[in-house]
């Protein structure tokens, strides 16, 4: 009987240091030499949630001489609640969508991917922070952006990547993404935005070499409220992790301008 | 020593007009910040807008600066419009094709530059690109032959910049002459510098801990660059390039070495070093102040709005084939 009434004290004593459900964890990040959490390093998601945000199965790829070298890995949901919150005629552009991704999808075609995409994307990216600018450069297409860390700026025009404008809460980097284009999707699933989209990204240090990327996406032309992802980031630890070329341009020229080809004279 | 001496004529003018007669005392007051880390800090948006050309013109032989005097004379003629063969007039040059920037609001004589008083941007007596090894300009001609006739056959026929793959000002080492897409963003962190070109947004992520290049099977078309500092310079060595990167008729055996410091608050000095035994017999290098300019760099993106161009160009070339069958009939 004393012997339980331990074991059950015990218990309270681990969980009163483990943080109530839905908090971020207690974990302090190393600091850059300004004092800010540093976020420094090559970072990439180890999820399918490119191929789609929500809980999906795995299904054959569209590519049949690929086989399983190029099918559809299963994956669990990033999706609070498993739901996208699509107005009934934006739903059924997803289906469409879905259902043409092959065709449709800007990825295929190397396109600037927009955000959140780029952060989820099977490619690495690295974070490098100075004092007024933090870099966000990623592997797929070199695309890059530039988060200013000073007074918020306004866009002067709507691009694929997007104006972002960053600040600190406590351990956690916020930032503030609007003004891009209706162009890019989220995922190869089909799921899409208008150029109304505003999202807020949030980069909270969980250990060393981990992040919780969560991000709030709100777009009133296509969802009928804001919703949220979440997934961990895991740091590329292997000691000369750099980010290489991934130039993907010419690997899409064929089918784009193949059909446009001279045919050989007879 | 020379180089270090000219520094102090180099120095950013906001417009040709604002040309003035550039004092002769080195900028001795300034010094170069540190960021936090405490390495030299470089940041910031620069143009490599110039007005000196890349090589010298013949008749100045072995001049490798203008006198004051000369130097006054040469800026008065430029503004009077009188075009001399001295400059390279770049981002000032009236451009009546495509790109007329006064059509979108620009006034190109407002344009942000950096002078110099060198004669050319290639250092030394000669100021020119050294001649092209013999094997050199067989493989160049051999590669220019097998194009020819077939500019129009298909995309791989098309230059590397029209296909959005690599654009000229994007190319490393970086040249000037661009009239617009001419910035270059410097970001440093901690253990690392970022280059971002405003053309086609394309950004180099430079470890400055001194590792090695990654191995030789790996070949990109910007190169593989590593960083370290040498006092308040920052040296960049760039190799593994492809054979189709091609600076100049170069081949992949390409080494570059690059050194980027900041003689005043204003000027960012951009040195270069180019070496391969298979297109030179000797390194050649050149020297590029560029000005300090208004950020922030806007997104430049190419392939996502190069479709309908570039499909009008092979199906133009489709179309006027048809048309010749016809004739032919």
């Amino acid at each position: 009987m004393y012997k339980l009434r331990k074991i059950v004290v015990a218990g309270f004593l681990v969980l009163g240091t483990v943080p109530a459900w839905g908090q971020a964890p207690a974990y302090r990040a190393p600091r850059t030499a300004d004092g800010k959490p540093n976020l420094n390093g090559i970072w990439q998601a180890n999820n399918s949630a490119d191929w789609n945000l929500q809980g999906h199965s795995a299904a054959q790829g569209p590519v049949y001489a690929l086989g399983a070298v190029f099918s559809i890995p299963p994956g669990l949901s990033v999706v609070e609640g498993d739901e996208i919150p699509y107005l009934p005629a934006a739903a059924a552009k997803q289906k469409e969508n879905h259902a043409n991704w092959v065709k449709l999808d800007p990825e295929v075609k190397c396109y600037l991917p927009g955000v959140p995409r780029a952060t989820y994307l099977p490619y690495p990216f690295q974070i490098v922070q100075s004092r007024e600018n933090i870099m966000m450069a990623y592997e797929y297409a070199g695309a890059v952006r530039t988060i200013n860390m000073g007074a918020p700026t306004k866009a002067p025009a709507d691009s694929w990547m997007g104006w972002s404008n960053g600040h600190w809460d406590g351990e956690t980097l916020v930032v503030d993404v609007t003004s891009q284009n209706e162009d890019t999707w989220f995922d190869r699933a089909g799921n899409f935005h208008s150029e109304a989209l505003h999202v807020v990204e949030r980069y909270t240090p969980r250990s060393a070499d981990t992040l919780n990327y969560e991000v709030t996406i709100e777009d009133p032309k296509v969802f009928s409220r804001p919703w949220k992802i979440s997934m961990p980031l895991y740091r590329r630890v292997e000691k000369d992790a750099r980010l290489l070329e991934y130039k993907c341009v010419e690997f899409t020229e064929e089918l784009l301008y193949g059909t446009l080809r001279k045919k050989a004279s007879k | 020593m020379t180089t270090h001496r000219s520094l102090a004529s180099i120095t950013a003018i906001g417009a040709m007009i604002a040309v003035t007669a550039w004092g002769q005392a080195p900028a001795k007051s300034w010094t170069v910040p540190r960021t936090p880390d405490g390495t030299p800090d470089l940041q910031g948006v620069y143009a490599n807008a110039t007005l000196t050309p890349l090589e010298r013109p013949k008749g100045l032989g072995a001049k490798e600066f203008y006198t004051d005097q000369e130097f006054a004379a040469l800026m008065k003629r430029i503004q009077q419009g009188s075009v001399p063969e001295e400059a390279d007039l770049g981002n000032a040059a009236p451009q009546d094709v495509r790109y007329d920037l006064s059509l979108y609001g620009f006034d190109v004589t407002k344009a942000t530059l950096a002078s110099s008083k060198r004669t050319s941007l290639i250092v030394g007596p000669e100021g020119r690109v050294p001649p092209m090894l013999p094997e050199a300009r067989q493989r160049n001609a051999e590669r220019a032959a097998k194009n020819k006739g077939h500019e129009f056959d298909s995309y791989e026929n098309r230059p590397l910049q029209e296909r959005c793959i690599l654009m000229a000002q994007e190319r490393i080492p970086m040249l000037p002459g661009a009239a617009d897409n001419n910035l270059l963003q410097i970001v440093e962190g901690t253990g690392y510098v970022v280059l971002l070109h405003e053309m086609d947004h394309s950004t180099r992520v430079i470890p400055t801990d001194g590792r090695p290049h990654v191995s030789q099977s790996i070949r990109e078309y910007q190169g593989d660059s590593v960083g370290h500092w040498d006092g308040n310079t920052l040296v960049v060595d760039t190799t593994n390039f492809t054979d189709l990167s091609a600076f100049r008729g170069s081949g992949e055996k390409l080494h570059l070495v690059e050194r980027f410091s900041r003689p005043d608050e204003k000027t960012l000095l951009y040195q270069f070093t180019v070496e391969d035994p298979a297109t030179w017999d000797k390194p050649w290098s050149a020297e590029i102040p560029m000005a300090k300019a208004k950020g922030p760099v806007y997104e430049w993106a190419c392939h996502e709005g190069n479709l309908d161009e570039f499909v009008t160009i092979l199906r133009g070339a489709r179309v006027e084939e048809e048309a010749e069958k016809k004739v032919a009939k």
